[in-house]
Parts: C-alpha cells; structure tokens; sequence
C-alpha cells in the first residue's frame, strides 16, 4: 500500500518504555504468557520421555530423562516473540545447548546444514543448524526456575529465542539433520521458512 | 510421533490491502462483527483469520490477528471482534470504528484450522465466548451448500446476553436436520433456559461430540483454559489427538 489510512482517534495504549531495539516490528509487550497450539496438549510422562539426535535415518545420541538432566544445564534470559505479535520480555529459561548436545555425543562440528525437530503431537519445525550453534539454541526443560507446563512445552521444548517463537517447537523429541532445508508443520501452512522477527518475516514471502 | 500431513500451499506474499467498514452490526454489548470491502480479496477458508494494522495520526502502528467468520461464499469479509478490557486494538474497533472508516488488512492466513466442505463430516466444533467466530465461518460455509454433512455445535457462553449470533444459530439449526446445536451458559440462566447449565465437561462431550469411531472433524476454539480441557477431554474419550484441531486466544489478544 503506498500510504496506510490514518485511524481517526486510534492512539498507542502503550504504558511501558520498551526501548526500541528491544520490539520487533508489529509485536507488542504482553506480561502473560499466551499458548498457542495447533491441537490437543500431550501429557509425555517423564519415565517415558527421550530426546534423539538422527541423521539419514539412524539414531546417533538418544538420552532418557535422567540422562539429559545430567548434562551440562545452561541459563538463557532472554526476549521472545510469537508471530502472533505477542512479545514477551526478560524471560529465564534453563536447559542444555544445542553445543553442548553436540559436545555430548562427541561432535566437533554438527553432521549437516539443516535439523527438523519433531515432537509429542506429530508437530515439526525446520531451523538452519547455523541458529542453533554457538550457544543460540538450547532443549528447555525449566522456565523461572521451575518444570515447563504441558501446557508451554513440557517437559522439554526447544528454545531459538531469536526466530519467532513457533520455532522454539513444544515437547521436542528429536532433531532429525538433514541436508536441504525442509518445511515444517507451519512453514507448510503459509508461515515464513525462517522466521526473523526483526526482518517481519511472518508469512511465506515477507 | 507421527508427522502430521500438510497441504501445499502455493507461495505468495500476502500484501497489505485497504479494508473498508461497510456496515457494523452489534452482535452483544462487547461484541460487535465488522463487515469489510476489501480490494482484491481473492478469498478464503472457513477457520482463517486475518492481521489487521491501524495507524494512528502519530504514526505509530499496531496489529492484530482476527478470524474471519464470514463463509467463502459471500461478497464481505466479516471479523467478529470482542471488547478486551484494557487492550489496545479491539476498544477501537468495537467502540470508535464507524462505516466507512478505512484500515490496512492482509490475509488470509493459517491453514490447519480450516473445514470446508470438501472435507465431510461429521463436523463437530466446540466453542467458548468469542472463539465461536472461526467456527461460524464453517458453519456459514456449510449452511450454504445442499448435502450437509453431519454436524453439531457446543458452544459454552457465561450469559444468554453473550451468546453471539444466537438467531442464526437458531435458525440454521432449525431448517437443518442434520444439524445440532447445544448451548450451555455457565454463570447464569433465564428462566425457562432449555439449553444446558454449567461447563462443558466430559459427559456432555460424550452426549454431543460424534463418538471416535464415527470418526468426526473436531474444532475447539476459545480462551486457553477452554481449549486445554476440553481437548483433554476429548482425547480421554477416545479421540484420535490428530483429529482434534485447536485455535486458543489467551488473555492478551487486545
């Protein structure tokens, strides 16, 4: 459009000072914690939860609950931003880095350019393991200290703060790599292949 | 873990388009549906939604995203918008926004959440407050075409007051057979209420909800805690989680 209508007597209710750098384009600042998800919430009892690692159809690190929660824990504080417009400041999450995964099964460098993550619920998304690397990414399992909600995730869900929040996929399961980037479950569904909240990259061409 | 299957959708970029307020209609005291020209629309499914952008005279800028709960079929875009106390955007829309006032919109979007005909039945949809806008598209949808498919709707509202589009759903279920549709209200009832009383819980899943081996399309739109239980519900009674759909809005939809 060359120029959007002015809304005669719409104004910013805006009552923080969120500094600009902090805001996306089109998000705004929300203090609750709004779920979206596409079906019903799995209920993944721990005892039989594992996180995989899989490339060209074989299995190359798999832990149980136990397992995972001795590896090295890390702690993200971060901004997060739903493609829904909702951001959300300040946030602490606690879990494993996708390095430290890697590190974990012996990896110097991660075996391909792309993962799929698939999870409880038959939801996928796609992400550049250049995203992941380099302390970017990690499996949350805790969010403000305590064990994500079914509800948000848990018991674990994969945390790219810095693409738009569908890419941080609830109750992850396993990191298939693969070689040419795919489309996930949204990202079939008219949703941006990669997701940059800076660059507004919502939907398929933005 | 099974991936779940997704249509191809064609690549396109949806651009901004000016929406034009043709006529408001007042559907309850804090709702109110909208009815849009938009230039070159070039359609919809029955559960999309929309993001909309005011610009204020300042030029600061807000979206939102909106079902649709107009059908394919007809010739305006309809947005069903609810008052959210202290929110930015739908105060404007449902207290300020007059016919013929203008807005950018660009759409439509998602598509999971869609049922058309095409697609069969039984149809059930399930739906808390507002969240009954997406399903009212498929049910608009549907009322359309001859050969109905099987369908019912269970739609959960605190009051009789806030029962959006309480007479065309009277009246669709009234010339239509094949058609159920089952109110309850939570908080209170008129005298001589004949619908049902109370949340929507498993029993009253299990009476109106298709049983899974008739293998039913399954919508549940609502507030979070709604969807979170319902669908919970739904999958202790037997259905297929896959076949069990959701759109949630939570209490920042503004």
């Amino acid at each position: 459009m060359d120029k959007a209508p002015i809304s005669r007597g719409f104004r910013s209710r805006r009552q923080d000072q969120t500094p600009k750098n902090r805001l996306p384009p089109g998000q705004y600042v929300t203090t609750d914690f709004p779920v979206l998800s596409a079906g019903p919430t799995p209920h993944t009892k721990l005892e039989n939860w594992t996180l995989a690692l899989e490339l060209g159809g074989s299995t190359f690190g798999k832990w149980n609950w136990a397992e995972f929660e001795a590896l090295p824990q890390t702690t993200f504080k971060t901004d997060i931003h739903c493609v829904t417009k909702w951001s959300k400041l300040g946030t602490t999450w606690q879990g494993v880095t996708f390095d430290d995964l890697l590190k974990a099964v012996g990896l110097a460098d991660p075996p391909a350019l792309y993962i799929m993550a698939h999870c409880d619920g038959g939801y996928t998304t796609n992400i550049p393991v250049a995203d992941l690397v380099g302390g970017q990414a990690m499996i949350a399992t805790r969010y403000e200290g305590l064990p994500i909600p079914p509800a948000h995730g848990g018991p674990a869900r994969l945390l790219v703060p810095h693409l738009y929040f569908w890419k941080s996929a609830k109750w992850v399961r396993s990191l298939r790599f693969m070689e040419k980037d795919r489309p996930g479950f949204w990202e079939s569904l008219g949703y941006h292949i990669y997701g940059d909240p800076w660059k507004e990259q919502r939907y398929d061409g933005d | 873990m099974t991936a779940i299957e997704t249509p191809t959708v064609p690549v396109r970029r949806l651009e901004w388009q000016l929406a034009e307020v043709r006529e408001i209609m007042i559907e309850t005291s804090r709702v109110k549906s909208l009815l849009l020209h938009v230039t070159s629309w070039l359609g919809h499914l029955p559960g999309q939604h929309v993001d909309i952008r005011l610009t204020a005279e300042d030029g600061y800028q807000a979206q939102r995203s909106y079902s649709i709960s107009s059908p394919p079929e007809d010739q305006l875009l309809t947005l069903t918008v609810e008052h959210v106390d202290n929110g930015e955007v739908s105060p404007y829309l449902v207290r300020d926004l007059r016919a013929g006032d203008q807005f950018e919109l660009r759409g439509p979007i998602g598509g999971y959440f869609v049922w058309t005909a095409a697609m069969g039945g039984p149809l059930c949809l399930i739906a808390g407050g507002s969240g009954i806008a997406p399903l009212m598209a498929m049910l608009r949808h549907r009322d359309r075409r001859n050969g109905r498919a099987l369908a019912a709707l269970l739609y959960s509202s605190r009051s009789v007051e806030e029962v959006i589009y309480r007479e065309e759903l009277e009246a669709m279920a009234g010339r239509d057979p094949n058609l159920r549709v089952v109110k309850t209200l939570t908080r209170k009832q008129p005298e001589g209420w004949m619908g049902k009383r109370g949340r929507i819980d498993k029993a009253l899943l299990a009476e109106t909800c298709f049983p899974p081996e008739q293998n039913p399309k399954i919508f549940v739109c609502g507030p979070t805690p709604f969807v979170e239980d319902i669908s919970r519900f739904l999958v202790e009674l037997g259905h297929e989680p896959l076949t069990v759909k959701t759109e949630r809005f939570g209490p920042s939809g503004g």
